[in-house]
């Protein structure tokens, strides 16, 4: 048995959280958040050079790393900073799901201008009825002389407004909740018939609406096999889950370092708020639910990596569990700082709200409890 | 012991219902449903009618104005405010600083100042907490010192709920720094907010919107016939202000409406694993019929505390439970809102929900409003004192601890 990270895992952690503490301060964050872009195209080239695009992938598809516990150790960094620059939307979900379907060329161009951070992708599976499900999709491909023709509408497409191609979830056989007969589509953004309605998400990133209108692609832009993108894209989603998870563990980290701090400082009836022993308390739980999500998440991303059998079940265990000590302390976080914790000029209120956003992300604390009660019979 | 309302009643509660039928403006209403930010104008057009109906004071005594009702009736109103979508009063002028002003002003002042607080013509705004003086209020260090006859005022106050939009501001200011306990030097002076030296900043909220402001005094020099009461003696009259804004805090009818929404919602909304509908999911209807037991033994908790005070009482520490529960129960339904708008629950889109809004609106109903409105909405178990002090004052004001 062994929890430590790989000496190249250290060292990444060491830099990524180096970068977080000196390069990343909540007013230049603010900045970017309300900029054009949403992030920043300076910070992106530097991920890229120093290779962290690349930890997502394995070296055979031309990464440096590529296991659960890369991303983990990727995401729990970003997390500690709110970083918002479109990692989990270009190397997890749209890279991710290109690693697994796509094979020869066009697996090698599309991953090499991600790693090296040329080009912005998008994945678009999301649909208003299909709510968490993958397989209930509406958009339809249909074959056309020369390719296909697309129509549909996707949803909550995180990087959307950004993104120079996206890769569209669409049914070329089947009935609207079949696994079987789904199709992964790369699409240029700029495509005739695809509409975007581009935002910011409550939690500072950004993600689009779109809707596509007999949108027509060439045969080659069809990802991997026809019809067989169903396993492929849940396995993206564990992974996508598992990096949030990280994530979220990352920003609960800071909230209780920063929660401890302020009770300590913050002077009321003569006392710091740290003296109160009901307060102490709160703080105590806090930290049993960062330990306890921490647990959680070694657990499931060391079963995703040993392709365990109940894999998934522990992928859903730990977004389940992750989501409930996310709402603690959250909650908590905000309740502590008092009035300041619900100003927008105050950075715990951002994290409360990226903690918010993580667990509705790919299925939230109910979907994955009833998905391990499911495994349970 | 019994529940049902008498004839009387349920004729009072038809009269009221016809009556916001008729009165209450639908552009109003229209905005109410839909999660709209009301305007200045829109509160104060409201509450004139109100007003003009005599309804608008509900808790004041007969004599300054007030309506007379008795709890039930007051509890019907609720009800049927809820109901109606009806916008609610804006609680600093006729809910809170009047009766302080009807109870330990003098008449001068009373005549001043209570008929422009019925009719509206003067927006008034809350100064007490300040930044070192939060939970603990009578910390708070703002300064009057007499000068002639007037005091002149330093410092600073925030959390000042649509300061920006008030022209007077009630006041705890320290009037005695060397009182032996520090309660005992404050006093409660009203403050036209237009005096030179005043300044007031925006604070945004978790749903950047500007609805709390700090206040900077800069040697503001207010008349001293300004002061209710005595000098030193503000304390007092700030805690019986507050044990009435703690009464009102709890929004019981107010949830029940959203509640009922969540349910309507849920059946039109599809389960998680998008096959069937949400309000089948076992998980969901569970937490829904949690928070509604909740707010079950809170209303009866409610009725209880009205019916005390109508026989006499003032609302006393158990306004503590009613501020701790409604509040709990508030933020649950807001966490409610949050799940059922799924993904939708993200796209920040907060020009939606303003006055003349004309772009492409995004999500259905107000899906994108939910996320906004929980995160600010935490506030609820902070102000008025958070509900940590409130259970502190459970501890011992009741318990004895």
């Amino acid at each position: 048995m062994d929890f430590s990270l790989s000496e190249e895992q250290q060292l990444l952690k060491d830099s990524i959280e180096k970068f977080v503490s000196s390069d990343y301060d909540f007013e230049a964050r603010r900045e970017l958040v309300n900029s054009d872009l949403g992030y920043s195209a300076e910070h992106w080239a530097m991920f890229a050079e120093l290779g962290w695009l690349g930890m997502g992938f394995s070296e055979a598809d031309g990464g440096y790393g590529g296991t659960a516990s890369d991303l983990m150790v990727i995401m729990q960094a970003f997390g500690k900073g709110l970083v918002i620059e479109p990692f989990l939307a270009n190397c997890v979900l749209a890279g991710g799901a290109v690693a697994e379907l796509a094979s020869g060329p066009q697996k090698e161009a599309l991953l090499a201008s991600v790693i090296g951070g040329e080009q912005q992708l998008a994945l678009a599976y999301a649909e208003k009825q299909a709510r968490y499900n993958v397989a209930n999709c509406k958009t339809q491909a249909e074959k056309s002389d020369d390719g296909y023709s697309i129509s549909g509408e996707k949803i909550a497409v995180l990087n959307g407004g950004n993104a120079d191609t996206i890769l569209v979830l669409a049914r070329t056989n089947g009935a609207q909740n079949d696994e079987a007969g789904l199709s992964l589509f790369a699409v240029p953004a700029e495509a005739q018939g695809l509409e975007r309605v581009a935002y910011t998400t409550v939690d500072g990133f950004t993600g689009a609406d779109i809707k596509l209108s007999n949108v027509q692609v060439a045969a080659d832009a069809l990802i991997g096999q026809e019809g067989s993108a169903f396993a492929a894209l849940s396995r993206v989603m564990d992974r996508a889950r598992l990096a949030v998870c990280a994530e979220a563990l990352g920003n609960m980290e800071t909230l209780l370092t920063k929660t401890v701090e302020y009770t300590k400082t913050r002077k009321q009836f003569g006392f710091t708020l740290s003296f109160f022993q009901a307060l102490q308390h709160r703080m105590a739980d806090m930290f049993v639910e960062c330990q306890q999500a921490q647990s959680m998440l070694l657990m499931a991303a060391m079963k995703f990596d040993a392709n365990a059998e109940d894999a998934g079940t522990a992928v859903s265990a730990a977004k389940a569990r992750i989501g409930q000590a996310a709402k603690l302390v959250g909650q908590e976080a905000v309740q502590l700082h008092g009035g300041m914790g619900v100003t927008d000029e105050l950075d715990v209120g951002h994290y409360f709200k990226r903690l918010t956003i993580i667990d509705t992300l790919f299925g939230n604390t109910d979907y994955h409890l009833k998905r391990y009660t499911q495994a349970m019979a | 012991m019994n529940i049902d309302f008498t004839q009387e009643e349920l004729d009072f509660q038809q009269e009221v219902r016809q009556f916001f039928a008729e009165h209450y403006p639908k552009d109003i209403q229209e905005k109410i449903k839909n999660n709209i930010h009301p305007t200045k104008e829109d509160f104060i057009r409201w509450q004139k009618i109100l007003n003009d109906k005599g309804w608008l004071a509900e808790n004041w005594p007969v004599e300054y104005g007030g309506t007379g009702w008795t709890p039930t009736q007051k509890y019907i109103v609720q009800q049927e405010k809820a109901r109606a979508h009806v916008l609610g009063t804006i609680p600093f002028g006729v809910t809170m600083v009047a009766p302080v002003i009807y109870t330990y002003g003098n008449e001068e002042q009373k005549k001043r100042f209570l008929p422009d607080i019925l009719e509206s013509n003067v927006w008034w705004c809350q100064g007490y907490s300040e930044p070192g003086a939060g939970s603990d209020l009578a910390a708070l260090k703002t300064s009057a010192v007499r000068d002639g006859d007037d005091y002149i005022i330093n410092g600073t106050k925030t959390w000042t709920t649509l300061g920006h939009w008030a022209e007077w501001m009630f006041c705890l200011v320290r009037t005695d720094p060397d009182a032996p306990k520090k309660q005992q030097g404050i006093s409660f002076i009203l403050i036209d907010m237009s005096t030179p030296g005043i300044s007031v900043s925006p604070i945004l909220t978790l749903d950047e919107e500007r609805e709390v402001n700090e206040v900077h005094f800069d040697n503001v020099r207010v008349p001293a016939v300004n002061l209710i009461g005595e000098e030193n003696k503000g304390w007092t009259y700030a805690k019986l202000l507050l044990t009435h804004e703690r009464t009102s805090i709890a929004n019981v009818q107010n949830s029940k409406v959203r509640l009922e929404k969540v349910k309507s919602l849920a059946q039109e909304t599809p389960a998680h694993d998008g096959e069937g509908i949400l309000w089948q999911d076992e998980m969901f209807r569970t937490k829904v019929a949690n928070v509604e037991l909740d707010l079950t033994a809170l209303e009866y908790t409610e009725l209880r505390t009205l019916a005390a005070v109508a026989s006499g009482g003032a609302p006393g520490p158990e306004s503590s439970i009613l501020k701790i529960k409604g509040t709990e129960v508030m933020q649950a339904i807001d966490e409610l809102f949050v799940e059922l708008a799924g993904y939708h629950a993200m796209p920040f889109t907060q020009a939606q929900y303003h006055d003349g809004f004309e772009g492409e609106r995004i999500g259905d109903w107000f899906e994108t409003n939910t996320g906004p409105h929980y995160f600010n909405n935490r506030k609820q178990s902070i102000f008025g004192g958070t509900n940590e002090i409130q259970k502190g004052i459970i501890c011992k004001a009741v318990l004895g601890l």
